[in-house]
């Protein structure tokens, strides 16, 4: 039917579903997946439009301090200074008085932009890595591949740590850039893997051996050929990186190693809420939960769009 | 199998040569060192440090001695615990770190086995699902928000364990441990489950079956077989990935292991305690890559080095 109706002349193309469209439809039936794409849109936007808002309607911000010395204390959730209930602190505020949900929001905001940097820094450096070993093949694919398992088998935490502790503490912004540049390092090694396997499957097919024939470049043939022919797995693989970047992020804040003040993340305010657990509990509550949804729509979204691009993978 | 095991012992060397050389260079290109403070020294004291601790010697001197310590295994003193040879500082913190990560692996490896075989015989039942939001819980958690919580709530409200407290094998292992595995007990559930589901559809378990084995035999020993196989493969990740686990949890239980001392040597620039624990963390996760893969191939018999 399809063969026949292509090869009639028609005045307008006839309308296919190309792989994208087959698999956001089938995402969009998946309900744990769109669940996680709204949550994470919510999070997304409120981390972007809250902050501002919460400025103009009660001058609160990330790092105000109350200037009444009687307000520099924690106070609970929805409790005004006076013990009432108050809609002025939804989320309570932390030991100096700050309001916890401008920290959250502020704290969302670099939390997401750390797994979105890393993992794009982390997404070049494996497209880069990985097409050239694949596509070169041979020797150089062999050494190559053979770097990648060394620095599989090196306790990456542990040099992360080194360089966060001893490099850019003096500046928050310089451990702010280190942070992305060290977590994006350490994460690119399973994406060099598969866009590698990738282009190995690709590089022998025709449509490669056409572009070479009409005189393309290797770089040519690998960033407009080879490379957008690998997205889908790779697409993946990222949307799994974000979450588990983020993760790593809030690790290292949580040793005091990542973000420092007065920039926030929900790695760090949990670091600060945990001092305090046994008083303040929400101190530690509200960042944590907050990450822990994210991280886990996070997760939903990336097992749905492997399932809806592949769905003979289904699996797990 | 004798000369690939061979093959990658001998190439644990370079490996570990190579990573001890990033550390020190990192901790060298770093400004600063590990004697400027608050307070700037006297010159004749500044020189008198640098010539105990042989800082006034051509860098490739010292990067020479720091390799001869690594290969020789001897890595000096601690400059934090003065007096304190690294080794020392290692044969304390290693059992320790060892204990509570042994402990919290065993115990992802039988809850989360168990919960993903059950959830892949029981696929698409109420169970499957339930034990697999969870999973997803489990991963998704943060375990410096776990743990705090679980002291919060069974230490701290209901008075059941102690919050923080270290003397060996004892019931205060418990929450260390939990928090610990959490995450891993999620994943190795997932995996399992996975693993099961396609073995189970395979045609060896259909045989095993047909020769009118019971159904508890065929679980146990024929398609666990198969069906582990992701579990094992994920292990030697996994071991490596417990070691960043374990500094956190040792931080907030205030365990004295290896990763609380590293996270100190590092805020204190004690390089050679650095140095030490890097070196050992890097060969242990290498031989236990090796066993990860030795095992492999006892169990897959498909599989050949």
């Amino acid at each position: 039917m399809a063969a026949t109706t292509a090869t009639q002349p028609t005045t307008e193309p006839v309308a296919g579903t190309s792989l994208w469209q087959d698999a956001w439809r089938r995402l969009q039936r998946n309900k744990l997946a769109v669940t996680g794409m709204v949550l994470v849109a919510i999070i997304v936007t409120a981390s972007l439009a809250g902050p501002p808002i919460i400025e103009r309607t009660t001058g609160y911000t990330y790092d105000y301090i109350p200037s009444e010395p009687e307000l520099l204390k924690a106070l609970p959730p929805f409790t005004g200074p006076d013990g009432s209930f108050s809609w002025e602190h939804p989320m309570g505020t932390d030991t100096s008085g700050r309001d916890l949900l401008a920290r959250v929001l502020l704290g969302g905001r670099i939390s997401l932009m750390v797994g979105l940097i890393s993992t794009f820094v982390s997404l070049m450096i494996g497209l880069a890595y990985g097409a050239t070993a694949g596509y070169l093949g041979g020797r150089v694919d062999e050494a190559m591949m053979r770097i990648v398992d060394v620095l599989y088998s090196i306790p990456y935490m542990m040099v992360v740590i080194v360089l966060l502790s001893l490099f850019g503490r003096n500046t928050p912004l310089g451990q702010l850039v280190l942070l992305f540049i060290a977590l994006g390092a350490v994460s690119w090694l399973t994406m060099a893997r598969i866009v590698r396997g990738q282009v190995i499957s690709l590089k022998n097919q025709e449509f490669i051996l056409a572009a070479r024939a009409t005189g393309v470049s290797t770089i040519g043939i690998l960033a407009r050929h080879l490379v957008p022919n690998t997205l889908g797995p790779v697409i993946v693989y990222a949307t799994l990186t974000i979450p588990s970047v983020m993760l790593l992020e809030a690790f290292l804040s949580f040793l005091g190693l990542g973000v420092q003040a007065p920039y926030a993340s929900w790695g760090s305010l949990a670091a600060d809420g945990v001092q305090s657990i046994a008083i303040f509990p929400w101190q530690l509550l509200f960042p944590g939960t907050t990450m822990a949804i994210t991280l886990f729509s996070m997760n939903f979204i990336g097992d749905g769009i492997r399932d809806a691009l592949d769905p003979q993978m289904r699996k797990s | 199998m004798l000369r690939f095991i061979v093959r990658r012992l001998l190439s644990t060397v370079p490996i570990v040569l190579v990573v001890v050389s990033i550390t020190w260079g990192l901790i060298r290109m770093a400004p600063g060192n590990f004697y400027t403070g608050e307070r700037r020294l006297p010159p004749a004291v500044e020189r008198n440090i640098r010539e105990k601790y042989g800082l006034d010697r051509p860098w490739y001197v010292q990067y020479g001695r720091m390799l001869g310590n690594t290969v020789r295994g001897d890595f000096g003193n601690s400059l934090t615990y003065e007096g304190q040879p690294v080794n020392s500082i290692l044969a304390n913190a290693v059992p320790v770190s060892a204990l509570l990560g042994a402990l919290a692996y065993v115990l992802a490896l039988i809850v989360g086995i168990t919960a993903g075989t059950i959830a892949a015989l029981k696929q698409n039942s109420r169970y499957d699902y339930a034990s697999m939001a969870a999973a997803l819980i489990g991963i998704s958690l943060p375990n410096f928000v776990l743990g705090p919580a679980l002291v919060a709530w069974l230490a701290l409200t209901w008075y059941l364990l102690p919050p923080a407290l270290w003397n060996g094998f004892s019931v205060n292992l418990i929450l260390p441990a939990v928090t610990l595995s959490a995450v891993y007990m999620a994943y190795i559930a997932r995996l399992t489950r996975a693993g099961m589901l396609e073995v189970l559809r395979s045609n060896y378990i259909r045989t095993a079956r047909a020769k009118g084995l019971s159904e508890r035999a065929v679980v146990m020993r024929h398609a666990l077989r198969g069906g582990l196989l992701p579990v094992l493969s994920f292990s030697g990740p996994a071991l490596a990935m417990l070691l960043a686990g374990t500094i956190v949890v040792e931080r907030i239980f205030a365990v004295p292991g290896l990763g609380n001392y590293f996270i100190n040597a590092n805020l204190n620039r004690d390089e050679p305690l650095i140095i030490g624990i890097v070196a050992f963390v890097s060969i242990a996760v290498i031989l236990m890559n090796l066993l990860v893969d030795i095992a492999y191939a006892v169990v897959d018999p498909r599989v050949r080095y």
